[in-house]
């Protein structure tokens, strides 16, 4: 169990829990982050910037402090 | 009247889909959140007129951002006789939720899957019979961008309307927003029976694009020589299109017109040749830079490489209190000031937005843009013109930049910032047209309402009284010049360039066109009589004030009724007076100093 924020680039793994308040959890279930839902991380931009995460056929931005929300469970790459 | 509303998630092509169906020109983009108000049009379906709505993109029904609200505003006070749900097909798996809260609200509703024609390229197959079998409603597949599938859309949405089935209780329809509901579930469900998906998706060319522009070290610096070589683009490409117009119409005068004119009274030729025409005709002949400046700007807002833009300066941007979608509406606001304005509204969080708003009006539109040209081709070797306006841009961003740093301290926010990236599209013929055909009646409807009357006003104030010389000191507009003089001296700005930046107050459009009849001239002439009276100097503080102080009036509205406080507008218009001046003053002096 770890959280979105600290997940490294590439590497697979499945939402485990979101805990955010309502509108963010709202908008956050629209985008596709839901419990179960694979997800990867395909890139982070410089200097601390947003993270481009890949659910599904979804491409979502977010940042740091947004994906420090929402919980993860990593899969080993095969 | 019927009544058929337009549904669906942000960037599912509602706009583009309203166009086609009545023919009108919303504005389409490969953002999530080109539309945040209500468009309407009128349509002819099944024999009714009926009124079709554009709402902005809703991810939720219980949304609460202000582009939602309009919609949750809509629907729980209007009835509607039909929505058509938009959803991008490839997207259908989060989607529907959509659908159901629609179909939980008993709304008469078709679906539509739309981006048809994307969703086969990346393999996904949609029983759309099975589906509306079981979500008891007409399921369509259809592709609003290329037309396919329209015509059988239309027809079950004629179907519906045939049925005249009552239309929905707004009050129902309100109370029925307030409660929650378990979507999820039955979401899951059926998108598991109806929907194959390859597990992984991934759109090969878009990754391949983002690889290059998206990348760690070299994507902002791609990003601003991309924006360097547009400019530059427009520059070249447009320059001799208005040189050429700018001489036709000078032909115009002299071949036609002025015969015309030769025996009325000198004060009604004055007025009508050296007034309105050369005015006019001064103003008219940005028409193809405009156009060409709004061709590139559509492709793009329509190519998704706003989103990236976001991406890549959201960093930079937190650092002033405002995120990277703020960048994207500084540089929405390069086409106009006011829809960059509006498109604040995706932001949820008050203070965000009202910082946003107080730098946005410092973005380099496209009616600065005019005043610009002009000056820097009458002051600027042709050489040195493309850097010379580059580096204005470069100013504009630092004027917002500076603008966030200072008052993000007043405006503290905790928005989050969730951005959705899409796909490279690449806009149609017909797209890039219509958009341009838009921004030239846009810039028609501008023009004959403020430059006409502007440059009536400036023809009289440099005409009278009548027993002084034109445009001398004696004239009222001489008066005013000096009225303002202490102001203006310390910046270089001279009694003629002040009145065109008084009037341009209203709209810089009409300030190329004052300056025409201030020295009653058009076109070369026009231009070699400004570059003997001032320097490069002057011109350059002339640039920096029209730069950064208020665009227009239009702009000044709508940050009254965006943010719904008078007190703010008028922070704004005493800041960008305040550092307009400070700036002029500081580059002016120092350049003087400096001995230029
Ligand atoms: N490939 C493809 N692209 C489409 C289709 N329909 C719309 N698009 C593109 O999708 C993007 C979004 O279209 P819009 O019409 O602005 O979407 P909207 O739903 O009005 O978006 P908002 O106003 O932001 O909610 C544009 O780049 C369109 O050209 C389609 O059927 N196929
Ligand atoms: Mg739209």
């Amino acid at each position: 169990m770890q959280l979105l924020s600290q997940l490294k680039i590439g590497q697979p793994a499945t939402i485990s829990a979101i805990e955010a308040e309502e509108l963010l959890f709202h908008r956050l279930s629209a985008l596709g982050f839901r419990i179960g839902k694979p997800l990867s991380i395909i890139r982070r931009a410089n200097f601390n910037g947003p993270l481009q995460v890949r659910l599904g056929t979804t491409d979502v931005i977010l940042r740091d402090t947004e994906a420090a929300h929402i919980r993860i469970n990593t899969h080993p790459i095969n | 009247m019927k009544r058929i509303a337009l549904l669906g998630m942000p960037n599912t092509g509602k706009s583009t889909l309203f166009n086609r169906i009545s023919g009108a020109s919303a504005r389409v983009g490969n953002w999530p959140g080109i539309t945040v108000d209500l468009m309407s049009a009128k349509i002819l379906i099944g024999g009714h007129i009926a009124e079709l709505i554009d709402l902005p993109g809703i991810y939720d029904i219980h949304g609460f951002s202000e582009d939602e609200q309009v919609v949750r505003h809509f629907l729980s006070n209007n009835a509607v006789d039909l929505v058509i749900v938009l959803l991008n097909s490839s997207q259908i798996d989060r989607q529907l939720s959509l659908v159901l809260q629609i179909k939980k609200l008993k709304i008469p509703a078709v679906l539509a899957l739309n981006m048809a024609d994307e969703a086969r390229q990346s393999g996904i197959t949609i029983d759309a019979d099975n589906l509306a079998k079981e979500l008891e409603m007409p399921v369509l597949q259809i592709s609003a961008k290329y037309g396919d599938g329209l015509p059988k859309a239309l027809q079950a949405a004629t179907q519906i309307i045939n049925q005249n089935q009552p239309a929905t209780d707004p009050q129902v329809i309100a109370q029925f927003l307030q409660e929650d509901n378990q979507i999820e579930h039955e979401m899951e469900d059926l998108i598991q029976h109806h929907v194959q998906m390859p597990t992984t998706f991934t759109d090969n060319t878009t990754d391949k694009i983002d690889r290059v522009l998206l990348h760690k070290w070299f994507g902002l610096p791609i990003f601003f020589a991309a924006m360097f070589v547009l400019f530059q683009f427009i520059f070249t490409v447009g320059k001799p299109l208005q040189d050429g117009l700018a001489w036709a119409l000078s032909v115009l005068r002299s071949g036609l017109l002025e015969p015309i004119f030769a025996s009325s009274p000198a004060w009604l030729s004055g007025l009508m040749l050296d007034g309105i025409y050369n005015g006019v005709a001064t103003v008219a002949a940005f028409v193809p830079i405009i156009v060409l400046f709004f061709l590139v700007m559509s492709m793009v807002e329509d190519s998704g490489y706003l989103s990236r833009a976001a991406f890549l300066m959201d960093a930079l941007m937190a650092k002033m209190g405002l995120d990277g979608r703020g960048f994207v509406m500084m540089l929405m606001g390069f086409g106009c000031n006011v829809p960059a304005l509006m498109g604040t509204r995706i932001m949820r969080s008050r203070p965000m937005r009202l910082l946003t708003m107080l730098v946005i009006p410092l973005s380099l539109c496209s009616a600065r843009l005019q005043v610009f040209i002009f000056m820097i081709t009458a002051l600027f070797a042709a050489k040195h013109a493309p850097l010379v306006l580059f580096s204005l841009y470069v100013m504009s961003f630092l004027t917002m930049f500076l603008t966030a740093v200072l008052f993000q301290g007043q405006y503290k926010n905790a928005e989050p910032f969730i951005l959705e990236l899409p796909p490279y599209r690449f806009p149609t013929l017909r797209q890039i047209v219509l958009r341009g055909w838009h921004e030239v009646k846009h810039f028609l409807v501008r023009a004959s309402k403020f430059i006409v009357i502007g440059v009536v006003l400036v023809w009289a104030l440099t005409n009278f009284p009548s027993n002084v010389p034109p445009a001398s000191a004696g004239t009222y507009a001489g008066q005013i010049g000096a009225l303002f003089a202490p102001f203006l001296d310390p910046i270089g700005i001279n009694s003629q360039l002040a009145i065109a930046l008084i009037f341009g107050f209203v709209a810089k459009e009409i300030v190329v066109g004052a300056l025409a009849v201030i020295y009653g001239m058009q076109g070369d002439a026009l231009m070699s009589q400004i570059a003997m009276q001032i320097d490069w100097v002057q011109a350059m503080s002339f640039m920096l004030f029209t730069l950064i102080y208020t665009p227009c009036l239009s702009t000044i509205a709508t940050i009254r009724s965006e943010s719904k406080s008078s007190g703010f507008m008028w922070l704004s218009i005493a800041w960008s007076l305040g550092l307009a001046w400070v700036v002029s003053f500081m580059f002016y002096q120092g350049a003087r100093w400096l001995g230029y």
